[in-house]
C-alpha cells in the first residue's frame, strides 16, 4: 500500500535507511538517531511524500537487548499523508540515557507525544521547549512503562487511610454488582442454568425463556383461542 | 436514633413527639444535596439516574450542587487516579458536616480491574465511604438501592460502610412464582 514511500526514501536517501520492513500494508523504515530529524523533515517536505499528518510518537522497551550491548529502546514515529493517502512508520534505536533530537520543529503536534514518551519511558528529547511529565505527577519516581518498573509499586500523592473499613466487603465477587444481568451466574456454575442465552438454550434443548417474544406470542394466541371458544 | 410518634389524633390535627436528632435525620434524609464527582464512564449511568426515567427527585436528592460547601453527599463516580487523589480529598474536606460519601461503581469502590501504578484502589483509601455501589457500571436500579441504603443509614445514624447487595434476576423470580416456590425471593 505504502511501499512507494519506502522506494522513494531508499532512492533519495540511500544509506540513511538502514532496514525496511513491509507486512500487509504496514511499512517501516529504520534510521539512525543522528538522521532522525533530517528523515522527518524530508518526509514532510518532499512533494511526493508530503507527510502532513503527525499521527503518533511512541517507544518500546527491550531490556534484554541492553545486556547484549544493544540499544534498549525502539522509538517509533508514525506519520501519514492526508493528501497522498499513505503512511509510514520510522523507527530508531536509542540507548538508555541517550537523547534524541526533538521533532517539534518539524511537526508541532509532536510536543505532547514526546512529553508522553518522556513520562512513560524516560527518553529525553533535545530541544523540546517544555519537557516535563504529562500524565503523571512531578513527584513520581521512575518511568512506569519500562519493563523493570515493579508491577505493584504505587506512589500515592495522598497517604492512604489506615482504618479497618478499607477491607473490601462482599459483593465484589463474581457478580460484581450487575444484579440485573440476564444470566444467573451462580446457577450456571452449578450446572443448573435455565437462563442461558436464548439461542444456545434452544440448541441444547432447553425451554424458552419467559421473556422470549415467541413464548409471549404463543401465550397470546392461546388466550385468543380460548376467548374465541367462550363466545 | 428514635422515631417520630403520632400522639392524639391524625398527623394533620394531632401532635407528634420526637427527639431533635430524629427530626434532623428525617429532614436530612429527604433533602440530600449531592456533589457529583464524575470522572469516568460511570458518569453516564449517573446521568441516567438523574434523568426523568429513574427520577432521583422522588428521594429529594435531585439537586446537584457544584460547590462542595453546599452539598451533603459526595458521589465518587468513576476511576480515581493517583493524580486526582489530592483534589478528591480537598473536596471532601471542604464539605460541611454532616457529610456522606457514596462510591459509585467498582472502580470507585475497589479500583476495579485497574490494578496498577496510576489508580487508587478504592476511594476509601483516601476518604471514608458510607455506601459502596458495585457494578461496572451499576444499573440505575442498583444506584437507587444505594441511595435508599444511604437514607436508611442517615435515619438510623449508622456510619458503618455498607454495600448494595445483589438483586435477583427478574426472570428467575418469575419462574419461582410459576412453580409455586414462594413469592419470588430466595428463602421466602
Amino acid at each position: 500500500m505504502s511501499k512507494k514511500v519506502i522506494t522513494r526514501l531508499q532512492k533519495e536517501l540511500g544509506d540513511v535507511i538502514l532496514e525496511t520492513a513491509s507486512f500487509r500494508g504496514d511499512e517501516e523504515v529504520v534510521v539512525a538517531p543522528k538522521h532522525w530529524v533530517s528523515v522527518a523533515t524530508f518526509l514532510r517536505d518532499d512533494p511526493e511524500l508530503s507527510m502532513d499528518h503527525f499521527t503518533d510518537l511512541t517507544a518500546v522497551d527491550w531490556p534484554e537487548r541492553e545486556m547484549q550491548g544493544e540499544p534498549r529502546f525502539d522509538v517509533l514515529l508514525l506519520v501519514r499523508s492526508l493528501d497522498k493517502k499513505h503512511r509510514i512508520r520510522v523507527k530508531t534505536y536509542v540507548k538508555d540515557g541517550e537523547k534524541l533530537p526533538t521533532l517539534t520543529t518539524v511537526w508541532p503536534g509532536a510536543n505532547w507525544a514526546e512529553r508522553e514518551v518522556w513520562d512513560m519511558f524516560g527518553i529525553a528529547f533535545e530541544g523540546h521547549k517544555d519537557l516535563r511529565r504529562i500524565l503523571l505527577y512531578e513527584e513520581f519516581e521512575g518511568f512506569p512503562l519500562r519493563k523493570d518498573y515493579p508491577i505493584d509499586r504505587v506512589q500515592p500523592l495522598v497517604e492512604y487511610r489506615d482504618v479497618d473499613d478499607t477491607l473490601k466487603l462482599p459483593p465484589f465477587g463474581i457478580e460484581e454488582g450487575q444484579p440485573f444481568a440476564r444470566i444467573d451466574w451462580e446457577a450456571r456454575l452449578a450446572g443448573r442454568d435455565e437462563q442461558v442465552s436464548p439461542a444456545i438454550g434452544l440448541q441444547v434443548g432447553q425451554r424458552r425463556a419467559l421473556s422470549d417474544s415467541e413464548v409471549a406470542e404463543a401465550q397470546a394466541e392461546e388466550l385468543a383461542a380460548a376467548r374465541a371458544g367462550e363466545s | 436514633m428514635g422515631t417520630m410518634k403520632v400522639l392524639g389524633g391524625s398527623p394533620n390535627d394531632g401532635f407528634v413527639t420526637t427527639k431533635l436528632e430524629a427530626l434532623l435525620a428525617w429532614a436530612r434524609k429527604y433533602s440530600l444535596f449531592q456533589y457529583p464527582f464524575a470522572t469516568a464512564c460511570c458518569g453516564m449511568e449517573f446521568f441516567a439516574v438523574a434523568s426523568p426515567r429513574y427520577d432521583i427527585a422522588r428521594f429529594g436528592a435531585e439537586a446537584p450542587r457544584f460547590s462542595p460547601r453546599q452539598s451533603d453527599v459526595l458521589w465518587v463516580v468513576g476511576t480515581i487516579s493517583q493524580r486526582q487523589g489530592p483534589a478528591l480529598k480537598r473536596i471532601y474536606e471542604q464539605m460541611t458536616e454532616p457529610k456522606w460519601v457514596v462510591a459509585f461503581g467498582t472502580c470507585a469502590s475497589c479500583g476495579g480491574f485497574y490494578d496498577n501504578y496510576t489508580t487508587i484502589p478504592g476511594v476509601d483509601k483516601i476518604v471514608p465511604v458510607d455506601v459502596y455501589i458495585p457494578g461496572c457500571p451499576p444499573r440505575p436500579e442498583a444506584v437507587l438501592d444505594g441511595l435508599m441504603l444511604l437514607m436508611e443509614k442517615i435515619e438510623k445514624g449508622n456510619r458503618e460502610p455498607v454495600s448494595v447487595p445483589p438483586r435477583e434476576v427478574p426472570e428467575l423470580a418469575q419462574l419461582r412464582v410459576r412453580r409455586g416456590l414462594g413469592r419470588g425471593k430466595e428463602g421466602e
